[in-house]
C-alpha cells in the first residue's frame, strides 16, 4: 500500500538558528509585533510502500537516522499522513 | 489563422505561407513565433550587426555560433560569449540571474571549450530604494547560487546604477572557456544519418515561450509572468559539464548544441541549417518531468541543463553510458536527414514540417524607421556648477553606489575556483593564469550608458574604448570582444537613431582598433510603461599577457614615485559621474574617438607595462583623475602630494572623465624614460607619493581612515 | 608521496587538489570516483576536496559521506592512514562522524570568498609539522556553510583535548571576532581526530600554493605532510 509520510526537521534547542533570527528581524520590520520567534526547519514528503501505517512510520524514522537528520544539531518529527 | 497571437508579423507571415505552399498549422505557428522572434531572430539589428568587425589573423570562430574563439597561442583559444537574461531577471531575480550564467556557460561548454570564467554585467535602479535592494540581493545571490556551485569562478564585471534601469534591470552574464584548436567543435559537421541526443535534464514547461517573453516590454505586473521563468540547477550543469568532457575527450561528439532559448528547436535546426541537412525529431523520445506536454510545448521547452548532441550511431551505447555515469537522462530524440527539413513526428504522424533554414534564419530583417540627427538626447552643454569643496565632492562620489567598494558583492562570489586568478574583482582588470603555459589573459567589462545617451556614435566609441585602456595600461593586448546590446523598443524612430548610431560607434571603434567582435547578444524591448533605459551597449574584452612580467599592476605606489597624468589633461564632462551628481541628470558632450590618438596611447601604454617604467597605473575613468587618486591611495596603502598648480579649471582636469588618460607612478630612476615615451602624447607631473595623506595643495587632505570609511560604507 | 582525492557528484575542486600537490611536493595524485570499492594501492594521503557535492542538498556533504568510497576511507582511517578534509570535504567528514562537530550556514547568511588568517595551534601534527608555534597562514575561505559547531560540553572538551588545529584570526596572530568570517564556535579553522590522522579544515590550501595566486601558505601543509611521510611517520 502506498503511504505518505510526512518528515519535519528543525534545529535542536542550543543551535543557533541565523536564518531564524533573520526572519524574525524581517517580519518585524513588516510590523508583526506580537511575533516572539522564528525556527526555521525543513519539510520533506516521502512516498513510502508498506503493508501497514506502523511499517510506514517506521521506515520514515530509519530513513531519519540514516541520512535525512544530523542528529548533533537536528530534532525530527514523523507522522504518516495517510 | 491569428498568426499575430503567435508573435508574428504579416509581412512574416506571408513570407511562411509563400515558402510553405500551403497553411502552417499551429504548433509550425507557435514554432516559428518563438523562433523569429526578436530575442531568436535578431531581426531588428541583423543589418547594424554587420558592422561590427569580426575577421582577424587570430580568430578561429567568428559570430554565428555559440560562442567566438580567438587563438592564444601554444595550441590554446578562448572562447567567449556575453548573453543578457533581462526579462526574466526583473520578474524572478534569483533564477533569472541563475538561469542567465547557466546559459551562457553551456555556449561556452558547446564549442568544446572547459568554462574557466565568468563576468556579469548588471544594471539597476538606486539601491536606496527597498525594491530595489531586494532585487539587487536576489539577481547577486543568483549568480553566487549557480557560479560557485558549477565551480566556475565569477572575476569580476560592471555594475551600473541609474534610475532607468528601476523597473528595467539587466543581467548580462559573459563566460570565457580554454580549449585547444584541434578541440573546437563546430555546428556544420552533422551528416545525414547522425542521432540527435539530448543530455541532460528531464524537460518540463519551463520558459514555454521565454524567448517570445523576452521580445516584449515588461507588463506592469509581473506576477503574472511568472510561469515563464525557468529553474536552474549548477549541480546538474556541473554534471553535463564533466560528462560531455568526458565525451569529447573521448572523440565520441561530433557536433554539440546548448538548449537555450527555444530548446530543442533551436539548437535541432541550427545544427540541421549549418550542417546544410535536416532533421527529424520524435517528441515521445523525449524524457519528460510533466505528463501531458504537446508537441509544441516539448519542442519549445526552455527547461535548463539541456544538451543537444550529434553522434555516430554506433557510438551510442558509449555515450550513454558515460551520461549513466554522471546520472544525466540520455535519449535519441531524433536523427539528421537527406532532405533539408525540420520535423516534428509524435506518435508516429509528421506534426511540424519545415524548410531547416526557415526556422532559424527565415525570419525578414526589419528596418525600423530612425529619426534624423545623430540620436543626441539630453542639453548639449553641461552647466558649470562647481562644487563649493573638492573634498565633499570626492567623498560623494566615492559613497554612490556607482563608485563605492564592492566587496560585498564579489565576496559572494567564488572567485578563485579552478585556481587560475591572480588578479582577483576589485581592480579594473581581471587577470587569470593559464595552467599549460606562461600566457595570462586578462579581462575587462564595460558600459557606458550616459554618454551613449548624450551622443550615441561617440558613447558607442567610448564603451569599446573605455573597456580597452585598463588592459593596455595593464600590458595587455586586446585580442577581441563580445558585446551585448541593451536597448529600449525599436519600434521608436529616436530610441532606433541611438541604436543605429551607437552601433556604428562601437563598430568604427572596433575596427579603427583592430578588435574583431567574435560574438554577441542583443535585448530590446527593455522598458516598461513610462520607463525606458538609455541605450546600454556592455563591451566584454579579452586580453592576452605573454607573461606575469608584462602586467603592471593598480594600487603600487611607492614611497617617492613621482605621479604622472599620461595623456590630454581633460577629459569629459558631459554624462561624467560629476556632471550627473552636480546637475542631476546626464546632460554635455561625451569623449568624442579619436582613433590615432587612441592607438598612440595604446602603444605607450603597452611599452610603460612591458619595459618596467612605471609601478603603478590606472586609466582615469569613473570619478575622474580624483577618484583614480583616492583609489590608488586606498589600495597602495601610502599617501600622496599633488599640486594642482598652473591649471586652468583644475575641476575640470580632476573630475572629467574618459579618453585616454592614465595615472602612473614612476620611481625616480624611470622617470627620464618614463618623460622621453610619453612627453610628445602628454606627460604632466603632479605631484608625488608620500606620507600618510592625500593631499591636494591649496584643496584639502584626506586621511585613508576616512576615505575608507566613506568608500566602504 | 601517493595522494587519492575522492571525486563526488559535484566537487569542484578536486583538479586544483592534484595540481597543488603535483606543482609544490611532485606528488602522485589521483582522482578517485564516489563508486569506487577501494582506494588505489599503496595510497598514503587521502584528500576529500572542495565543491558542492549533490548540490550541498539536504545538508552539505550529507550524501557524499554515504557513498561507497567512504568505506574505504573510514577503514583507511582506521588503520592510521592520513585523511585531509577541505572545505566540504571538512563537511563530509563530520557526516561521517570521522571528525566531531557540524558546519552550519555562515552568520551572514551569504557566500564569502576572501582571504583569511589562520594561527596553527598545533605543529605536531603530520599535517602541520613543518609549521612553527602559533604560525599565521594566509589562505583563502569560499563557503556558505562553514561555522563549526558543536554543543558547549563537547567543545571544551575538544579544547582540553587540543584537537583544534587552525583558528581565524588577525594578520598578528590574534584571535577576534571581527577575523572570524563566519562565527565558527572558538574560531575555529581546522580540527583534528583523536588519533592525530585526519584533519578537516574551511579553507583552500590549493588556493593558496603558489605566489602568483597571492600566497604560498597553504603550501605548508602539503610540505609537512611530504615530510612526515619521508620521515616514515605513522599513526
Amino acid at each position: 500500500m502506498k503511504y505518505t509520510v510526512d518528515v519535519l526537521i528543525y534545529l535542536k534547542e542550543g543551535v543557533l538558528d541565523t536564518q531564524g533570527k533573520a526572519v524574525s528581524q524581517s517580519l518585524h520590520r513588516l510590523g508583526f509585533d506580537q511575533l516572539d520567534d522564528v525556527r526555521v526547519g525543513k519539510y520533506i514528503q516521502l512516498a513510502i510502500n508498506a503493508q501497514s501505517a506502523e511499517e510506514a512510520k517506521t521506515l520514515g524514522e530509519k530513513m531519519c537516522s540514516e541520512l535525512l537528520v544530523n542528529e548533533l544539531i537536528e530534532d525530527f518529527d514523523v507522522k504518516v499522513v495517510d | 489563422m491569428d498568426y499575430s497571437a503567435f508573435g508574428l508579423r504579416k509581412k512574416e507571415y506571408e513570407i511562411i505561407r509563400e515558402e510553405l505552399k500551403r497553411e502552417p498549422n499551429e504548433s509550425e505557428l507557435r514554432i516559428l513565433g518563438v523562433m523569429w522572434s526578436e530575442h531568436c531572430s535578431y531581426k531588428s539589428t541583423k543589418p547594424l550587426l554587420r558592422q561590427l568587425p569580426s575577421k582577424g589573423d587570430d580568430v578561429l570562430q567568428g559570430p554565428g555560433e555559440n560562442a567566438g574563439i580567438i587563438d592564444i597561442g601554444d595550441g590554446l583559444a578562448v572562447a567567449f560569449k556575453v548573453e543578457s537574461h533581462n526579462h526574466p531577471s526583473a520578474v524572478a531575480p534569483y533564477q533569472g540571474a541563475a538561469t542567465g550564467v547557466g546559459g551562457i556557460i553551456r555556449d561556452i561548454l558547446a564549442m568544446g571549450a572547459w568554462p574557466v570564467a565568468c563576468m556579469d554585467g548588471l544594471f539597476f535602479g538606486n539601491p536606496a530604494k527597498d525594491k530595489n535592494a531586494g532585487l539587487i540581493q536576489g539577481v547577486v545571490s543568483g549568480i553566487g547560487g549557480y557560479g560557485n556551485a558549477v565551480g566556475v569562478p565569477t572575476v569580476g564585471g560592471k555594475t551600473v546604477y541609474d534610475d532607468c534601469y528601476e523597473g528595467n534591470p539587466l543581467v548580462n552574464a559573459m563566460c570565457v572557456g580554454l580549449l585547444r584548436h584541434k578541440k573546437i567543435i563546430r555546428s556544420n559537421t552533422a551528416k545525414p544519418g547522425h542521432l540527435a541526443v539530448l543530455l541532460g535534464s528531464r524537460t518540463g514547461r519551463d520558459g514555454i515561450a521565454g524567448a517570445a517573453f523576452a521580445s516584449t516590454g515588461l507588463e506592469e505586473d509581473t506576477k503574472g509572468s511568472r510561469p515563464q521563468v525557468q529553474i536552474g540547477d549548477p549541480f546538474v550543469e556541473k554534471l553535463v559539464i564533466e560528462c560531455c568532457h568526458e565525451l569529447i575527450d573521448a572523440g565520441l561528439i561530433i557536433s554539440m548544441q546548448d538548449m537555450g532559448a527555444a530548446g530543442i528547436t533551436s539548437s535541432a535546426s541550427e545544427v540541421a541549417a549549418k550542417s546544410h541537412t535536416g532533421v527529424i525529431i520524435e517528441v515521445d523520445k523525449v524524457p519528460l518531468r510533466e505528463s501531458g506536454m504537446t508537441a509544441w510545448e516539448i519542442a519549445l521547452s526552455e527547461s535548463q541543463e539541456r544538451m543537444l548532441l550529434v553522434i555516430d550511431p554506433s557510438d551510442f551505447v558509449k555515450v550513454a553510458e558515460c551520461a549513466k555515469k554522471w546520472q544525466l537522462e540520455c535519449a535519441t530524440i531524433g536523427k539528421m536527414t537527406e532532405d533539408a527539413r525540420f520535423r516534428l513526428v509524435e506518435k508516429g504522424e509528421t506534426v511540424v514540417d519545415l524548410p531547416a533554414k526557415l526556422v532559424g534564419d527565415g525570419c525578414p530583417e526589419i528596418h525600423w524607421p530612425a529619426s534624423s540627427g545623430t540620436g543626441r538626447k539630453g542639453k548639449t552643454q553641461h552647466s558649470r556648477v562647481r562644487p563649493a569643496a573638492w573634498k565633499t565632492h570626492l567623498f560623494e562620489l566615492l559613497r554612490s553606489p556607482g563608485l563605492k567598494d564592492k566587496s560585498p558583492i564579489y565576496e559572494q562570489y567564488d572567485h578563485m575556483v579552478q585556481i587560475n586568478t591572480v588578479v582577483p574583482p576589485g581592480s579594473p582588470v581581471s587577470v587569470l593564469r593559464i595552467k599549460q603555459t606562461e600566457r595570462l589573459i586578462a579581462l575587462t567589462m564595460e558600459s557606458d550608458p550616459w554618454a551613449c545617451a548624450l551622443d550615441p556614435f561617440s558613447g558607442g566609441a567610448e564603451t569599446l574604448l573605455k573597456a580597452a585602456r585598463p588592459l593596455w595600461v595593464c600590458g595587455a593586448e586586446v585580442l577581441g570582444a563580445t558585446d551585448c546590446l541593451n536597448y529600449p523598443s525599436p519600434e521608436d524612430p529616436d530610441n532606433y537613431r541611438a541604436l543605429e548610431e551607437s552601433v556604428r560607434g562601437l563598430a568604427a571603434a572596433a575596427t579603427e582598433m583592430n578588435c574583431p567582435v567574435v560574438s554577441g547578444n542583443v535585448s530590446l524591448y527593455n522598458e516598461s510603461p513610462g520607463a525606458r533605459i538609455y541605450p546600454s551597449p556592455v563591451v566584454g574584452l579579452v586580453g592576452l599577457l605573454r607573461q606575469v612580467n608584462e602586467y603592471l599592476p593598480q594600487g603600487s605606489w611607492k614611497d617617492g614615485d613621482s605621479l604622472f597624468l599620461a595623456g590630454p589633461l581633460r577629459g569629459a564632462m558631459g554624462g561624467s559621474m560629476s556632471q550627473r551628481l552636480l546637475d542631476g541628470s546626464p546632460s554635455g558632450a561625451p569623449w568624442v574617438f579619436d582613433p590615432g590618438q587612441e592607438k598612440v596611447f595604446r602603444d605607450k601604454a603597452l611599452d610603460t607595462a612591458h619595459r618596467n617604467l612605471a609601478n603603478s597605473g590606472r586609466v582615469v575613468a569613473g570619478g575622474g583623475l580624483a577618484v583614480a587618486l583616492a583609489k590608488e591611495f586606498i589600495h597602495s596603502g601610502i599617501g600622496a602630494s599633488i599640486d594642482p598648480q598652473g591649471l586652468e579649471d583644475p575641476f575640470e582636469v580632476f573630475f572629467s572623465e574618459g579618453g585616454p588618460r592614465a595615472l602612473y607612478a614612476v620611481s625616480g630612476n624611470k622617470e627620464v624614460d618614463f618623460c622621453r615615451l610619453w612627453e610628445s602624447f602628454g606627460c604632466r607631473r603632479i605631484g608625488f607619493v608620500d606620507g600618510d595623506r592625500l593631499h591636494v595643495e591649496g584643496n584639502f587632505e584626506i586621511e585613508l581612515d576616512d576615505l575608507l570609511a566613506v568608500w566602504k560604507g | 608521496m601517493r595522494v587519492a582525492v575522492i571525486v563526488f557528484p559535484g566537487s569542484n575542486c578536486d583538479r586544483d587538489v592534484v595540481h597543488s600537490l603535483e606543482t609544490t611536493v611532485g606528488a602522485e595524485a589521483e582522482r578517485v570516483w564516489y563508486e569506487s570499492h577501494d582506494l588505489p594501492r599503496e595510497v598514503e594521503l587521502v584528500v576529500l576536496p572542495g565543491g558542492f557535492s549533490y548540490g550541498d542538498y539536504l545538508r552539505c556533504g550529507a550524501m557524499a559521506a554515504r557513498t561507497p568510497v567512504m568505506d574505504s576511507v573510514r577503514r583507511f582511517a582506521e588503520n592510521g592512514g592520513l585523511v585531509l578534509g577541505i572545505c566540504n570535504g571538512f563537511q563530509v567528514l563530520t557526516e561521517s562522524h570521522l571528525l566531531p562537530g557540524a558546519i552550519l550556514a555562515n552568520r551572514s547568511l551569504t557566500f564569502l570568498c576572501k582571504n583569511c588568517t589562520i594561527r596553527v595551534e598545533r605543529n605536531d601534527t603530520p599535517f602541520t609539522a613543518l609549521c612553527a608555534p602559533n604560525q599565521v597562514l594566509q589562505m583563502p575561505i569560499a563557503h556558505h556553510e562553514g561555522l563549526f559547531f558543536l554543543p558547549e560540553a563537547q567543545m571544551q572538551r575538544l579544547e582540553r583535548e587540543n584537537r583544534i588545529v587552525f583558528r581565524y584570526c588577525s594578520p598578528e596572530g590574534e584571535t577576534q571576532d571581527a577575523y572570524n568570517p563566519n562565527g565558527s564556535m572558538g574560531h575555529v579553522a581546522g580540527i583534528v581526530n583523536e588519533r592525530g590522522n585526519v584533519l578537516g579544515l574551511m579553507p583552500h590550501p590549493e588556493r593558496a600554493s603558489e605566489r602568483i595566486l597571492g600566497s604560498a601558505d597553504g603550501a605548508f601543509i602539503w610540505n609537512s605532510l611530504h615530510s612526515w611521510l619521508e620521515e616514515g611517520g605513522h599513526r
